[in-house]
């Protein structure tokens, strides 16, 4: 790139701080060149990199079928269309804010109240948690963020914000929960070089992990902000998808039993791009407890505010009480029973994944699959899943996981014949490398003993060995 | 408050303007013709609300577009699921073309140069974002559109330097004036990144020139920086001539496909054309890969929800109804723009003859008592709490002369209309001003149209348009 160019565009416009030549990226690429259908490309690749929840969108349909006036184009709706259309207000409309926060309460179990005054437009969570880097930090200061954690909080947090991220290091020693040891050391390193720690923030439940908080270590977290004065930021988005113990508590939940912590501290972001299934309808909040930083975030929100016409449907549907305790009912149900077809499945094959409760993925053990538990080995044997067993899914590297062999997998974007054709591509790959591991290590002891008698045809011919192969017991 | 950021604590979003002030006393007290009949006519608002007929009556027509449909197939779950920044491409075909045809057809769109944002606003931000470090400035013609304080500076750090506009020459850009400007943000220490205009003009009302656009685009070849063209206004043009995009020049001056075409970026939004602020539509036009690159990945920040970039794809694709829609828009501009500016004559208000926008450009310099921005701030509360009209004072548009007021004329019926303009010519005659005036009005309005004339003639004389009627 010549200098003039560099001079002429921004170091925005020209650098790479937008992540998006990370392997997570690279991915979806090969899915999009070859993409998997059932009919017209059957050996391409599946999409398993994408956290998206395609489980409840019959039931949003019939809602939408039942409910014409809920649109302002229809014969039914058309009344309110010039109203709506003119609505730029950023504050959002009263009714669409009203049916957010009751969406929200009804989400944590009616066990917290929401304040429509605080519900804050934003273009899904990725601008919610911009826009709340921009209240909270200046540039050069410093968020906490646990790992592993979502690959594209590179971009959202700090690309425009100038903002850093410190990571907290969590291991599958204890299932990669975060302890106060770790918080404290990542704060005092960060002290002692002379960054100035913003806040905390983290997605609970967590992406990649799959895993809700529990109370025991949200309390360390409060405590643990509260102590230091920096603030909290709790991206709640999967907070519908949680199907098992503990089940979901949110920061608004401890707020509630932790009176000491100071509230200005606290901040959540939703969306309904994950619990609802709508990421193409840009619905993101930012809830804040902080009073100047609902007045500058919804200042801010101009920058992306939630189209009017979507807003005004939303406000109906989700306003409607049975259609949404019977919606979050069956997301939950859903979810619960896709994790489990998919975990019982990896669990034939001997593959196992880190105990999940949330989500719409599992993060998957591939650390014995390794060459050596070096992130070049994850990545030799990522692509090796990309490109001949043509699964797309996430390496652990790409959500900076401090150890090698973790890969994140989503199980919700697809219908149940995919998933079990997914299923049995794993299957295969898993045993095959089993297989050639054994010959490997069979053919090195032959060296040393020659006295072996049993001569097992599938280690001499690994390659006839398919899934419908009668030699195949798990 | 140290614990949050500068950003929260400054008041770089801009709301403490004037400019908003008058919003915040319009929505404490808003005028309705039967509920509120003494409230706060809203005229600091430049929405287009003239044309909602229109478009219902498409829909009416277009079920599967106002439904979610394609071919009677409900495609709800593909809309629900599609968030690619890179956009829907029906939608920015549509677009490309909707821009095409309100430029005569005279330039193309490429679609894939096309990025989608939320709103204007922020694509005005993300072009920021792609094109300045914090602390380089952009040159901005004035008076200018207040909401650039914070689009173009808040979250960018990006600095805006005023090219300065006077009604000396209806307030067209100078070369003197650019070279000022440019001066001026080198005595400041500030690297200049490029110029910004709006055209047609907000506040003015008025479309550049072609000689105005030669000028900027010769400037940023010379001194090789950007030049961004708001052109939000583009489909509200009245006037009897066409309407000159900075596309238009580039073409006519064989610069296409060059590096300087590189440089020249258009911004658009379907916000004031179609009058759907609400949904959110804008877009960033550039020929500069890597910056179309760039913004694609900041869309991220601020996508048009899919279920609307469907809606409006359909409808812009139906070119019967984008061609009569466009006429017509065009002709009720036009005629409610005669009637403010009739109205306003009646009470001895002259305007800058405008020919686009959504309001006008209002000269009540003869009503202050002083030709201090104090006056013009004690005039504008006037008119505000004791006329209860919400108008924009120049001050908040960082106009250099006091006196000026921009006044919409599209977001209220034509009674509202009629009655604000009843309001204005009682407060205008009962007051000492007022009481001058009718004195001596057929003097001060004589001697007002031979100015208003004179800075027609000026203009005429600068630019190769057709003289608009009268």
């Amino acid at each position: 790139m010549s200098a003039d160019k560099i001079n002429l565009l921004s170091k925005l416009a020209v650098g790479d701080k937008h992540g998006e030549d990370s392997p997570y990226f690279d991915g979806w690429k090969a899915y999009d060149n070859n993409p998997f259908h059932p009919e017209h490309n059957p050996q391409g690749v599946i999409q398993m990199g994408l956290a998206e929840n395609q489980l409840c969108s019959d039931l949003i349909k019939e809602w939408i079928k039942a409910n014409p006036q809920a649109s302002i184009c229809t014969a039914e709706g058309i009344d309110g269309f010039s109203d709506i259309a003119v609505f730029q207000d950023y504050h959002g409309l009263k009714q669409f804010r009203q049916a957010i926060a009751a969406f929200m309460e009804r989400a944590r179990g009616g066990r917290v109240r929401f304040e429509e005054e605080r519900v804050v437009m934003s273009g899904g969570a990725t601008g919610a948690n911009e826009t709340l880097m921009f209240c909270l930090a200046d540039r050069g200061d410093a968020f906490l963020v646990p790992t592993p954690y979502y690959a594209a909080f590179d971009r959202d947090l700090s690309w425009r914000t100038g903002v850093r991220i410190i990571p907290v290091e969590c291991n599958s020693s204890n299932n990669f929960q975060v302890t106060k040891q770790a918080l404290e050391s990542a704060y005092l390193n960060a002290q002692e070089t002379g960054i100035k720690i913003k806040g905390l923030i983290l997605a609970n439940p967590s992406n990649p992990l799959g895993t809700s908080l529990d109370r025991e270590t949200l309390h360390t977290l409060m405590n643990f902000i509260n102590d230091k004065q920096i603030h909290l930021v709790c991206d709640e988005i999967y907070a519908a998808t949680v199907f098992a113990e503990p089940g979901f508590i949110s920061v608004a939940e401890m707020i509630q039993e932790m009176d000491h912590v100071n509230r200005d501290l606290i901040h959540i972001v939703y969306s309904l791009s994950k619990d609802m299934g709508l990421p193409g309808f840009r619905v993101g909040v930012v809830y804040s407890y902080n009073d100047a930083v609902v007045t500058c975030a919804r200042r801010m929100s101009s920058f992306g505010l939630v189209s009017s016409q979507t807003q005004s449907f939303l406000a109906a549907m989700l306003s409607d009480q049975i259609f949404v305790d019977n919606f979050l009912k069956e997301v939950s149900k859903r979810v619960a029973k896709r994790h489990l077809i998919f975990t019982e499945g990896l669990k034939e094959m001997g593959v196992s994944c880190l105990t999940s409760n949330a989500g719409l993925f599992v993060l998957m053990d591939l650390r014995q699959m390794l060459k050596d538990q070096t992130f070049e080995s994850e990545m030799s044997l990522w692509r090796i899943i990309i490109n001949k067993v043509k699964i797309n899914i996430s390496p652990g590297s790409s959500f900076h996981c401090s150890e090698p062999g973790w890969f994140r997998v989503c199980f919700a974007n697809m219908d149940e014949d995919t998933l079990q054709i997914a299923l049995q591509r794993m299957k295969h790959f898993v045993l095959r490398h089993r297989e050639n591991k054994k010959r490997k290590s069979f053919q090195e002891n032959l060296k040393l003993s020659f006295s072996s008698m049993t001569y097992d045809e599938h280690v001499r011919t690994p390659t006839l060995m398919s899934p419908h192969s009668p030699l195949v017991r798990t | 408050m140290k614990q949050l950021s500068t950003k929260v604590t400054s008041n770089g979003h801009g709301q403490d303007s004037s400019y908003f002030l008058g919003w915040e006393e319009y929505e404490k007290n808003p005028y309705d013709e039967i509920k509120n009949p003494n409230g706060m006519i809203q005229m600091g608002l430049a929405e287009n609300q003239l044309c909602f007929d229109l478009i219902e009556s498409w829909l009416a027509k277009n079920p599967d577009a106002a439904s979610l449909k394609r071919k009677g197939q409900s495609i709800f779950k593909e809309l629900a699921l599609f968030q690619d920044y890179h956009g829907m491409p029906e939608f920015k075909k549509a677009m490309a073309e909707f821009m095409e045809e309100i430029r005569g057809n005279r330039v193309t769109f490429d679609p894939k140069k096309i990025v989608l944002a939320a709103g204007s606003t922020s694509a005005n931000e993300t072009l920021m974002f792609c094109l300045a470090e914090p602390g380089d400035a952009f040159l901005l013609p004035t008076p200018y559109y207040p909401g650039f304080d914070r689009d173009l500076k808040w979250r960018t750090g990006a600095e805006i330097v005023p090219i300065h506009c006077s009604s000396s020459n209806g307030f067209q850009i100078t070369e003197s004036a650019l070279q000022q400007a440019y001066q001026q943000a080198h005595k400041l220490d500030l690297k200049v990144k490029g110029v910004l205009v709006t055209n047609p003009s907000n506040p003015l009302g008025t479309a550049l020139t072609r000689r105005e656009l030669n000028l900027l685009v010769d400037f940023i070849t010379s001194k090789n920086i950007h030049l961004i063209s708001d052109e939000i206004y583009s489909g509200t043009m009245f006037g009897f001539e066409q309407f000159i995009s900075v596309m238009d020049v580039l073409k006519d001056k064989k610069l296409e496909n060059t590096e300087v075409s590189k440089r020249v970026h258009v911004v658009y939004s379907l916000s004031k054309d179609l009058g759907l602020p609400g949904f959110r539509v804008g877009a960033i036009y550039s020929n500069d890969e890597m910056i179309v690159s760039a913004a694609t990945k900041m869309s991220s920040f601020g996508l048009v929800s899919s279920q609307t970039q469907y809606l409006l794809s359909a409808l812009l694709s139906d070119k019967k109804f984008t061609s009569q829609y466009l006429e017509e828009n065009q002709k009720r501009l036009r005629s409610r723009q005669k009637r403010l500016v009739s109205g306003l004559e009646s009470a001895g208000i002259t305007c800058l003859r405008s020919n686009a926008g959504l309001f006008c450009w209002v000269d009540m310099r003869h009503l202050l008592d002083t030709n201090t921005f104090e006056a013009e701030l004690d005039l504008w509360k006037k008119i505000v709490y004791n006329v209860k009209l919400n108008i924009s004072p120049g001050s908040s548009c960082h106009c250099t002369e006091p006196g000026w007021f921009r006044v919409c004329f599209a977001n209220m019926s034509e009674g509202t209309l009629d009655l604000a303009l009843k309001r204005l010519k009682t407060f205008v005659e009962s007051t000492d001003c007022g009481r001058m005036i009718s004195r001596s009005s057929h003097e001060r309005l004589k001697s007002l149209r031979k100015k208003t004339v004179s800075n027609w003639v000026f203009r005429v004389s600068w630019s190769d348009r057709v003289p608009d009627e009268r």
